[in-house]
């Protein structure tokens, strides 16, 4: 009979139990992790390149819970392909529950494109900010490629712009349903067992899928996007390239 | 020597405190509460710059006006904005029809003054800056200016002591970031404000201007304040002024930031207070003076691509019109402002 009650006690309290929940962006190509600088991967068309480097903002983070309001993230997180730390972002309070839908924002919204001096993520020395044309760079996506004509082979795509001529920023919507959040508490082991998990969500971030989308960049055409040219479209290339990893999320 | 280099080292490290003190404690370059004080001048508009998240002080503003004259800021610590930003010509570069940057380089529009800064809506020729704070960066990153990178930059004045005893003075702890760099030199740069020409006194009856300049003003206000609107002598558009693009610059101005064709050959119109300081003119410093421009304006010989329809009206100035119009704008000189000691450069005499 106690404990009975004790276990009702902790499923009616279940809603009110926040705890922090992982974000873990896994840089990709072809769902294998990216060797900087050192392999060779091929698009679509049979074009090789190589990734030198790669940084992007994730921003404005949503959970849609089954039911409920959304919750939002207010922060800035520049992921860099040089830096583990920077992969993982932490939600401090998210409450235990069923989700349906994990949606953030590709770049920096247009407010922060204009409040002068800021630090941290949006500090300029990240290397991530346009001084001629004042705003955030998105998405920096630079490396090699044999099919490119420009001096050193190289491929540049740095991508930012939250006005016309072309902006820039792009929503990701993932599709969580089936999976729960759940607190690491100790509970009789017969009760909750698997749902106990997890506390963290592995998205792939998958250069492959943003080399070819729907139709693969041509490397001889477009192998320098430094300004508003042709940025729109690599803009929606990247917004293609973010999936939820399948594992055992413990549902 | 093993044992007298460090002790050498910490003289001269010590001598070099001393010395940087010395200039800000001499009271001509002594800043007080009184000093930073922003008032918005009486019949000027609200600013945009409004300090809300950025209330200069005597520490703060002290820190701006180092950087802002230290060569520190460019990559071979041989360029600050001082060298091409000088005080006497309102912060414009006299003489100079270009920009000049480190190593000999040469930029490729004329150097603008700095006034008013607080009520700038967007800032450089092109307005591809947003936001005063950033302004600074700008320059510091162009190749053909000051050539650096942030990042050297922050770790430069990490390295220095006398930074590091004013960011602790200016912020309360010794953190040195961009953030606290940007916010000292916009304190700074944002309390330039001219406002006390004879003109502005005119206006609040203080003082008078002579029958000659009054025919200037009713020529100005009709034929050119459409673009230079009063007080600020801008309206913060984008215009050509219908001169002929110099070949040897290819400067497409405002389209290279908005990518509109009828942007192309448009700059901003800049604000004509201390012109008669500021010379030479346009975005291209092509007139070397007052007397050019009002022969371009009058002429009607206009390259036509997105020429701006207010020219309609410069174009039947008689000689006696545009003396009148210079005497006029001769009175916009303000030498509170010219000769203000909180802008004077603390790092030299």
């Amino acid at each position: 009979m106690m404990c009975i009650t004790t276990v009702l006690a902790v499923v009616m309290s279940f809603s009110a139990i926040a705890q922090p929940l992982q974000l873990h962006f896994r840089n990709v190509v072809d769902g294998k992790p990216i060797a900087l600088e050192k392999d060779n991967y091929k698009n679509g068309l049979g074009q090789s390149y190589t990734v030198s480097n790669l940084k992007y903002y994730i921003s404005n983070i949503q959970l849609t819970p089954e039911s409920g309001k959304e919750l939002t993230d207010s922060d800035y997180y520049l992921i860099r392909e040089d830096d583990s730390a920077s992969m993982n972002i932490t939600l401090p309070h998210i409450p235990i529950g069923h989700y349906t839908r994990l949606t953030f924002s590709i770049g920096v919204d247009s407010l922060h494109n204009c409040s002068g001096a800021q630090s941290d993520a949006l500090d300029p020395v990240n290397g991530m900010f346009w001084t001629w044309n004042t705003g955030y760079i998105f998405f920096k996506l630079e490396g090699k490629s044999s099919a490119s004509k420009n001096p050193g082979s190289i491929y540049e795509y740095h991508i930012g712009g939250y006005k016309a001529p072309a902006n820039c920023i792009r929503s990701v919507s993932i599709d969580l349903t089936g999976i729960s959040l759940m607190p690491v508490i100790v509970l009789p082991p017969d009760t909750f067992h698997k749902k106990l998990k997890i506390t963290g969500i592995d998205i792939s971030a998958d250069i492959s899928k943003f080399m070819n989308a729907a139709t693969p960049i041509d490397l001889t055409k477009i192998s320098s996007v430094t300004d508003f040219h042709n940025a729109a479209k690599i803009a929606d290339h990247y917004q293609q390239m973010f999936s939820l990893i399948k594992k055992d999320y413990g549902y | 020597m093993a044992i007298k280099k460090p002790i050498v080292i910490s003289v001269l490290v010590f001598a070099i405190i001393l010395l940087s003190n010395f200039t800000e404690t001499n009271p001509y370059f002594t800043i007080t509460e009184k000093d930073v004080a922003f008032e918005v001048p009486k019949g000027f508009p609200a600013p945009t710059y409004t300090f809300a998240n950025n209330k200069p002080t005597p520490a703060g503003f002290t820190l701006g006006r180092r950087l802002f004259y230290d060569p520190i800021l460019s990559k071979d610590s041989s360029t600050s904005c001082a060298s091409c930003h000088q005080r006497i010509a309102a912060f414009a570069h006299i003489d100079h029809t270009l920009s000049h940057g480190i190593s000999g380089l040469i930029g490729k529009r004329n150097v603008p003054p700095l006034q008013n800064l607080a009520w700038g809506q967007s800032f450089m020729w092109d307005g591809g800056v947003n936001h005063l704070e950033i302004q600074p960066l700008t320059p510091m990153a162009n190749p053909i200016e000051m050539a650096s990178d942030i990042g050297d930059v922050i770790r430069k004045l990490k390295r220095n002591p006398y930074y590091r005893e004013a960011f602790k003075e200016a912020f309360g702890d010794t953190l040195i970031s961009s953030e606290r760099m940007l916010k000292a030199m916009a304190q700074f740069t944002g309390l330039m404000v001219s406002a006390n020409s004879r003109y502005d006194k005119f206006m609040r009856h203080e003082d008078t201007l002579t029958q000659f300049e009054l025919n200037g003003l009713v020529i100005f206000r009709e034929k050119c304040a459409k673009c230079h609107r009063e007080p600020l002598f801008t309206d913060e558009s984008y215009k050509s002024s219908g001169l002929y693009p110099d070949s040897t610059l290819n400067d497409p101005g405002r389209e290279l930031i908005t990518g509109r064709i009828k942007d192309e050959n448009t700059f901003k119109v800049p604000s004509l207070r201390n012109v008669a300081m500021t010379y030479p003119y346009m975005h291209d410093g092509r007139f070397r003076t007052l007397e050019q421009v009002l022969d371009h304006y009058s002429k009607g010989d206009y390259y036509m691509l997105n020429v701006t329809p207010e020219l309609l009206a410069t174009r039947d100035m008689n000689d006696l019109e545009k003396k009148e119009v210079i005497a006029f704008l001769k009175t916009l000189t303000d030498k509170t402002f010219l000769y203000d000691r909180r802008f004077a450069d603390p790092t030299y005499h």
